[in-house]
């Protein structure tokens, strides 16, 4: 059976134990003279009979479905004889699915070599055993332990207790999942960089200033197949995040402080949500709309100027990008704005400041705090941005501060090294992840730093 | 009396400036709101402009004479005959009978016109009607993409026309005399990608994303609740606890892309899944609309007063029991609208769907959720990197059939706030 397939199976089987149990426990009951004499109500000894015989089903099935895919990969290459087993990983995939290919019939049997034929074969028959064990190893484990659990059901049970304790262990491993899910983004870049740097020297990577992945600079280079160093990317990432901060921090700040101080309920019901749109649409649609409209304006504009521009600038990328960023600095000074005290207001204006004298001498150095805690947050999600990047800012690695010039981003380069053919040892790949982790070190301390700055400052009026 | 103005003086002079300041602040204001709102219409009339032509489709119409002679068949039933029997001389023949001026000449010219798919729809209108041969049927073809983006692209500079002047006077002829119109274009929703701008569709990207969407959620919105509550309702407050909490709300501001990372590490290295497939878009997605979910849901879940809480704990309830048969229900409604904006976020988002593959070019539309595929954002970022132009508007138009989705999903979510809402 498929995984999936297996999957409802397994449920099917738990509501049958749940029937099943729950007709035990009133079978059981009647003798005693009704349910009133039983611990807990029919439903919890059903319950616990369904969580009986589904859990540990469940977890097999997880299991086997998670590791049957490399397992197989791994006796279908240690069965190749011994001249074709792939001495490197890209080589390794490469053959894979070649062996794949055969085994579906997309490759004509003709084409390879009879090894190949035969690891496909053996693929195809490994599969097969693979899911028949998984259906009868699952099946198995479900019918037993439902047939245990039921077995079990006795009047004096506290099926109830058992049920919710169950229950909140599976709330627990649900929470803790999100911990799961940093290790495992930590773990995935940890492992590739430490690789990567076996490769790269340090140094390099840190402080050099030429960032060309494709090419070999020179013969006795020691990676051999380029340049790494990270500068020019960060640099070209952090042109583009201030130009996109220029954006936004003005237009968000001034319109979260019309908003909330001049704005009657009518507007701000209105321009808010609209304000909000803005965030809601989709980074693809901007990568779209910065491409083919805003950077073709601007390169126009500038050589109507006289001013030489390349077809593709940091600055049309960093607009947009400032535009989607918009909303997020504008609900967050929001916030910030209306958590002021209104007695600060009053005391101000009781003075006769004038309302903007009351938001730019009192109610702003009050906010700051906060506010610089929301434009960190911009900032880090500038920084993170993909999409609007990959499709606007252009591939080549330029150390400049010129917005009218091309650069590229640390995502970009994530992106094009990662999508399309790729080996998982050459030093390319592994400087992909290598440049995850620095990405994910940087959003995190902006955001561990922004978060502190907010909570802090919140904390104030409280 | 000196010359020095009086107090009052002083304060009235101030007062002006001081106004005006005030009136200028209010206005820079009204201009950020200005700036923001009008990059919205600017985006929007923008996509609409380049899009609308994607939803017209060009069309041909011709006597076709299917003369079993010209096209070496002279049994339809057969599909061996079938797959070796001209179609495109048939085609070629009716549209030169259309325009007078064409000659035998001018075949390569005329063919120019037609689609070259148009055979293989002939082929099968004369499988699935096999008496029709021999017959003049009046049929209706897709026009070649050249005709197709003169016709809609005639004025535009941004186009360029590959249609040759001769071609140019026999298309605007044709469409004088209506013989070449457009329509709807129903290509474009009922077919998967193509590399001929004029037969890509979208329903192989709708399918995948629905496909995807579906993964993601069925397993963050248990799993988001799942989490809530425990958090909300049964955490200690210990360490582990605070630990969670802080992984929670790192995770939300975590950078798109390195899920993507993750994915591609765990779920295809690690555990040799398949490449770009709906499974693990779908779990790739899952992780990373948790943290959305999870918050929301916990936001949720706090808003149910302690009331109805203590009220079910006095007559005996235990805590699971006031979770899950008082606490949920009320927060449902919260819980809800909050993840159908966690999946609003998770039908656009691109990035991490390229690093796990599902960038490739895929025709089929997918038939589960282990088929190769392709979502509709990814197919926007790929239509929107051709460099043929027609590409460009069905990109456009996929935009807007994207926005569709998630304007609706996010008014759905404001409808069932408004709806749901209780107040205690």
């Amino acid at each position: 059976m498929q995984p999936a397939n297996l999957f409802l199976f397994t449920i099917v089987l738990a509501i049958v134990a749940y029937f099943l149990g729950y007709a035990r426990s009133r079978s059981l009951a009647m003798p005693l003279g009704g349910i009133r004499h039983l611990k807990s109500l029919p439903f919890y000894y059903g319950a616990r009979a369904a969580l009986w015989c589904g859990i540990p089903a469940l977890i097999v099935l997880g299991l086997w479905a998670a590791f049957q895919g490399k397992v197989i990969q791994l006796l279908v290459v240690g069965s190749l004889p011994p001249e074709m087993v792939p001495s490197g990983s890209g080589e390794a995939s490469l053959l894979l699915s070649k062996i794949s290919n055969v085994a579906s019939g997309a490759l004509p049997v003709g084409f390879v070599e009879a090894p190949i034929v035969e690891a496909a074969e053996r693929l195809t028959a490994l599969r097969a055993e693979s899911r028949f064990f998984m259906s009868a190893l699952v099946i198995a484990v479900a019918v037993l332990a439902g047939f245990l659990g039921w077995l079990r059901i006795r009047p004096r049970l506290n099926a109830r207790t058992q049920v919710e304790s169950i229950l909140k262990w599976l709330f627990f491993s649900c929470a803790a999942l999100a911990i799961l899910t940093t290790i495992g983004i930590i773990f995935s870049v940890a492992f590739e960089t430490i690789r990567f740097f076996g490769k790269v020297p340090f140094t390099e990577f840190f402080f050099g200033t030429q960032w060309s992945p494709q090419t070999a600079l020179r013969a006795d280079q020691v990676a051999a197949e380029g340049a790494f160093g990270m500068i020019p990317l960060f640099t070209g990432t952090l042109l583009i995040s201030a130009i996109a901060m220029v954006v936004a921090v003005p237009v968000g700040l001034l319109s979260a402080i019309y908003l909330s101080e001049y704005a009657n309920r009518k507007v701000r019901g209105v321009v808010k949500p609209l304000l909000e749109m803005l965030a809601g649409i989709p980074t693809v649609v901007y990568g779209f709309f910065a491409a083919l409209t805003v950077a073709p304006f601007i390169s126009d504009l500038a050589a109507s100027l006289g001013i030489e521009a390349s077809s593709q600038t940091a600055l049309a990328a960093g607009g947009v990008m400032g535009v989607m960023i918009i909303p997020f600095v504008s609900s967050l000074s929001d916030d910030v704005i209306n958590a002021v005290p209104q007695t600060l207001r009053d005391g101000s204006l009781a003075l006769g400041a004038t309302q903007s004298e009351t938001m730019k001498k009192v109610i702003f150095p009050a906010a700051l705090p906060g506010i610089m805690g929301g434009v960190l947050l911009a900032v880090s999600r500038a920084i993170g941005e993909t999409m609007i990047v990959v499709m606007a800012a252009g591939l080549a690695a330029n150390l400049t501060a010129n917005p009218l010039e091309t650069v590229t981003t640390v995502t970009v380069q994530i992106v094009t090294l990662l999508t399309g053919d790729q080996e998982f040892d050459s030093a390319k790949t592994l400087a992909a992840f290598a440049l995850g982790a620095m990405l994910f070190l940087a959003t995190l301390l902006l955001n561990v730093i922004a978060l502190k700055i907010v909570r802090k400052y919140r904390e104030q009026y409280d | 009396m000196t010359d020095q103005p009086s107090q009052a003086e002083l304060v009235r002079q101030s007062l002006k400036r001081r106004y005006r300041k005030e009136r200028r602040f209010r206005a820079y204001g009204i201009l950020a709101i200005a700036i923001a709102l009008s990059a919205l219409v600017i985006l929007f009339t923008d996509i609409i402009g380049k899009g609308y032509t994607g939803f017209l489709k060009t069309t041909i119409t011709m006597d076709v004479h299917l003369d079993g002679e010209m096209m070496y068949l002279d049994d339809p039933t057969d599909a061996r005959q079938l797959k070796m029997a001209d179609f495109v001389e048939p085609l070629v023949q009716a549209a030169i009978k259309e325009i007078p001026e064409a000659t035998e000449d001018d075949r390569d010219a005329v063919r120019g016109l037609i689609n070259p798919y148009a055979s293989v729809a002939l082929r099968d209108a004369l499988k699935a009607n096999p008496d029709w041969l021999g017959s003049t049927r009046s049929m209706t073809f897709l026009s070649h993409t050249d005709v197709d983006v003169y016709v809609k692209h005639a004025g535009d500079g941004g186009y360029s026309i590959k249609l040759d002047e001769q071609q140019k006077a026999w298309v605007d002829q044709l469409q004088e005399r209506g013989a070449i119109d457009t329509s709807f274009n129903d290509v474009f929703f009922s077919g998967g990608d193509s590399r001929d701008p004029s037969k890509a569709g979208i329903l192989g990207a709708i399918v995948g994303s629905l496909l995807t969407m579906f993964i993601t959620l069925i397993l963050s919105f248990p799993i988001g609740v799942a989490a809530a509550i425990y958090l909300e309702e049964f955490a200690p407050q210990n360490k582990l606890t605070d630990f969670i909490e802080v992984n929670i709300n790192n995770l939300a501001a975590v950078p798109s892309i390195i899920f993507g990372l993750l994915g591609l590490a765990v779920f295809i290295n690690l555990f040799g899944m398949p490449r770009s497939v709906p499974v693990v878009g779908g779990l790739v997605l899952t992780l990373m609309t948790l943290p959305t979910i999870i918050i929301s849901s916990r936001a949720a879940i706090k808003s149910v007063p302690p009331s109805i809480r203590e009220a079910a704990e006095g007559i005996g309830a235990s805590k699971m029991q006031v979770v899950l048969h008082h606490v949920l229900p009320l927060a449902m409604p919260g819980m809800l609208t909050g993840s159908i904006i966690g999946m609003a976020q998770a039908l656009g988002e691109t990035a991490p769907l390229l690093l796990i593959g599902m960038v490739a070019f895929i025709v089929d539309v997918p038939g589960g959720l282990f088929d190769s595929a392709t979502v509709l954002p990814v197919q926007v970022f790929l239509w929107a990197g051709s460099p043929e132009l027609a590409f460009i508007e069905r990109a456009s138009a996929a935009i807007m059939v994207l926005l569709a989705f998630l304007i609706s999903m996010n008014a759905l979510a404001i409808w069932m706030r408004k709806r749901l809402e209780r107040r205690w």
